[in-house]
């Protein structure tokens, strides 16, 4: 299953992809509509500490955690991407505790949220790795 | 003493309506243009750090950055122009050279420009290069002059050594320090996919980059930095350089800072020492010197390896080329007065060489009219800037063309021309890991052989159109070219005739 990786070496940290995520997941077409001016919720992470700079976003564990842990069944795995349904799911946030990656996190409407590959919005591909500018995120089988 | 205010050359205009204070501008910024303020909730940019590198306009995911030239200018005057004053502001406040980068800007004359390509029409069929075989491959190195038999009459196939590439071009000379590390190992990735040559300059081969030997040109330089045993035999070919095109006459300094870690390892040289290229080889004030270099490295290389002997283009290059295609060199290099470089005096840069154009037909010609011309393969390098000036040179009399410019540009350069500054934001001309790293030898490699394939089309379509299917039949070929706006003067040293003529 081809999967989001990030390659730590050629990230720069330069944060994009977290523009990108917070974009493709708005429903919009225009960038500054969707985005100026406004808290964003990217469902990927760079985190940065000196000079390390690293994109964190959902690895669709082979075991998820989270599905086991969601107390209101709203985390399932399908075709092997872990989907939250934002219906069912009662912003408990469990889940945001116990993956290991922090890859979860609550969405601008409490409920949590976390990254499905831009597999449901209209870019129909990771638009994280789209976008980088340095091939540091890839999407790809391996 | 307070310095002389000089407004900035160039102003960052940000589109409010577009900019959602990603901050990627400021993050990306190595010269710290771009600042987020917190108070105010707004970008506030610094446009005298600005050098339009374009860096933060490419990254803008809104489009909501340009930069623009800046209109404040000081009053018009055909004499003194802005460039010129400011230059004069900039010495009385420092004191210093003038330093610049890449190559001359000024608006001398671009002879590639003013020469037309011919064409077959009705009395000779163009051929169609995606139909039929189209040959563009090359052998740089002494040729023989005539066959030669053996004592039983069978011929004598051995020739001197030879240097093999798919196309007429090779990446020229950048040395690792000028460079960065991940500019050196794109260079050196698609030049072995290409089936053509790069050029390490004159900085050493770093270690991890010998597995491209193969596709390798190693400089030998008047600093001789980093030369040793096995540089010379993991290289295709071995390079002398006397002179570059940008800084004719003059030698390098690579400054003691950049001098850290793999470079100094690289370069054989203490961390943090200057390392200064001397204008001469000290070992070389005639071409009987030349002659002798040129036989210590065939030696050092058992007289397996062709060799490169490379000279900017001056005055008399047609005598110096003469000399040179008689000591024991095997191919001439020929550098014109716009070639790049990562640093150079101005004035040098600006005022000193002569055009490419010029210089490659008056040695192909001297050596033709001298009978040498077997003797060596020419290349020519100085701004050839697409498939069209690589089918003129040709045409011209060249073997094949040297570019570093053009390929720096598919590497993502934007020809700010601040490489000395030593913070290229595109990761090519810098040594700090933080910048260097902004450049993906996966992504450079892969848009250098881009680059070079296009080019390669485009110089069998152009061949095909004259009805030529082999460069090698190109080579020399001046009937194919015509002059416009041309003076007789200037169309006699090219050997071509004007338009309609």
């Amino acid at each position: 299953m081809k999967r989001v990786y990030v390659n730590e070496q050629w990230c720069l940290g330069c944060h994009l992809c977290e523009y990108n995520c917070a974009f493709a997941n708005s429903g919009l077409s225009d960038m500054a509509k969707a985005l100026r001016d406004k808290p964003i919720f990217p469902r990927i992470h760079v985190e940065d500490s000196g000079k390390i700079h690293y994109a964190v976003s959902c690895r669709h564990c082979t075991d998820p955690i989270c599905v086991k842990s969601c107390i209101a069944g709203a985390i399932s795995k399908v075709d092997g991407t872990v989907k939250i349904d934002r219906e069912k799911c009662v912003g408990c946030l469990t889940c945001v505790l116990v993956c290991p990656y922090g890859a979860v996190a609550p969405g601008p409407s409490g409920a949590a949220q976390k990254c499905e590959l831009c597999l449901e919005n209209s870019c129909g591909a990771p638009a994280c790795a789209a976008g980088c500018p340095n091939n540091a995120i890839v999407y790809e089988e391996r | 003493m307070k310095e002389h205010y000089i407004y900035p050359e160039f102003e960052v205009v940000r589109n409010e309506n577009r900019c959602i204070k990603c901050r990627v501008c400021e993050r990306q910024c190595a010269n710290e243009v771009h600042r987020f303020d917190p108070d105010l909730g707004i970008m506030i940019s610094d446009e005298a750090k600005c050098v339009n590198c374009q860096r933060c306009v490419s990254l803008c995911p809104t489009h909501a950055l340009k930069i623009v030239k800046s209109d404040c200018r000081l009053r018009e005057n055909a004499n003194w122009s802005d460039e010129t004053i400011k230059e004069i502001y900039k010495q009385a406040n420092s004191g210093g050279v003038l330093l610049s980068s890449m190559g001359n800007p000024k608006p001398l004359p671009v002879y590639w420009d003013k020469i037309l390509i011919n064409a077959s029409q009705v009395t000779n069929p163009p051929i169609d290069p995606l139909r039929e075989p189209m040959e563009t491959k090359v052998f740089l190195g002494k040729k023989p002059d005539k066959i030669r038999r053996n004592a039983n009459g069978e011929l004598i196939t051995e020739i001197a050594p030879q240097l093999e590439l798919s196309m007429p071009v090779m990446f020229s000379a950048m040395s690792y320090g000028s460079i960065s590390y991940n500019a050196h190992a794109s260079l050196a990735r698609a030049a072995t996919e290409l089936g053509i040559c790069y050029n390490t300059g004159e900085g050493g081969l770093h270690e991890d980059f010998y597995v491209y030997g193969p596709n390798t040109v190693v400089q030998v330089a008047s600093g001789r930095f980093g030369v040793h045993k096995d540089y010379l035999e993991a290289a295709a070919a071995v390079e002398i350089k006397m002179g570059q095109g940008a800084k004719p006459g003059i030698g390098g300094h690579l400054p003691g800072a950049k001098i850290v870690g793999d470079v100094s390892r690289t370069r054989m040289i203490p961390e943090g020492s200057d390392a200064i290229s001397p204008a001469p080889h000290h070992d070389i004030y005639s071409i009987e010197d030349l002659r002798q270099l040129v036989f210590s490295l065939k030696e050092a290389t058992e007289y397996k390896k062709p060799v490169i002997v490379k000279v900017a283009a001056v005055h008399n290059i047609a005598a110096i080329a003469s000399g040179i295609a008689r000591s024991g060199a095997d191919i001439i290099a020929i550098d014109g007065f716009r070639g790049g470089t990562g640093a150079a005096p101005t004035r040098i840069r600006d005022n000193v060489g002569i055009p490419i154009e010029l210089a490659l037909a008056s040695v192909d010609q001297r050596l033709r009219d001298e009978g040498i011309r077997n003797n060596v393969s020419l290349v020519v390098g100085g701004s050839v800037r697409s498939a069209a000036d690589v089918v003129k040179a040709v045409a011209l009399g060249a073997d094949a063309v040297y570019v570093a410019t053009a390929a720096l540009l598919a590497l993502g350069c934007h020809l700010c021309r601040t490489c000395q500054s030593g913070k290229c934001n595109w990761g090519i001309a810098t040594q700090d890991p933080e910048l260097v790293k902004r450049l993906n030898p996966d992504m450079g490699s892969r848009r250098l052989v881009n680059l070079m394939d296009a080019w390669r089309h485009e110089i069998k379509e152009l061949m095909g159109g004259m009805g030529i299917n082999s460069i090698e039949s190109l080579r020399g070929n001046r009937l194919m070219l015509r002059g416009v706006g041309l003076t007789e003067k200037e169309l006699s040293i090219l050997g071509i005739s004007h338009a309609g003529e």
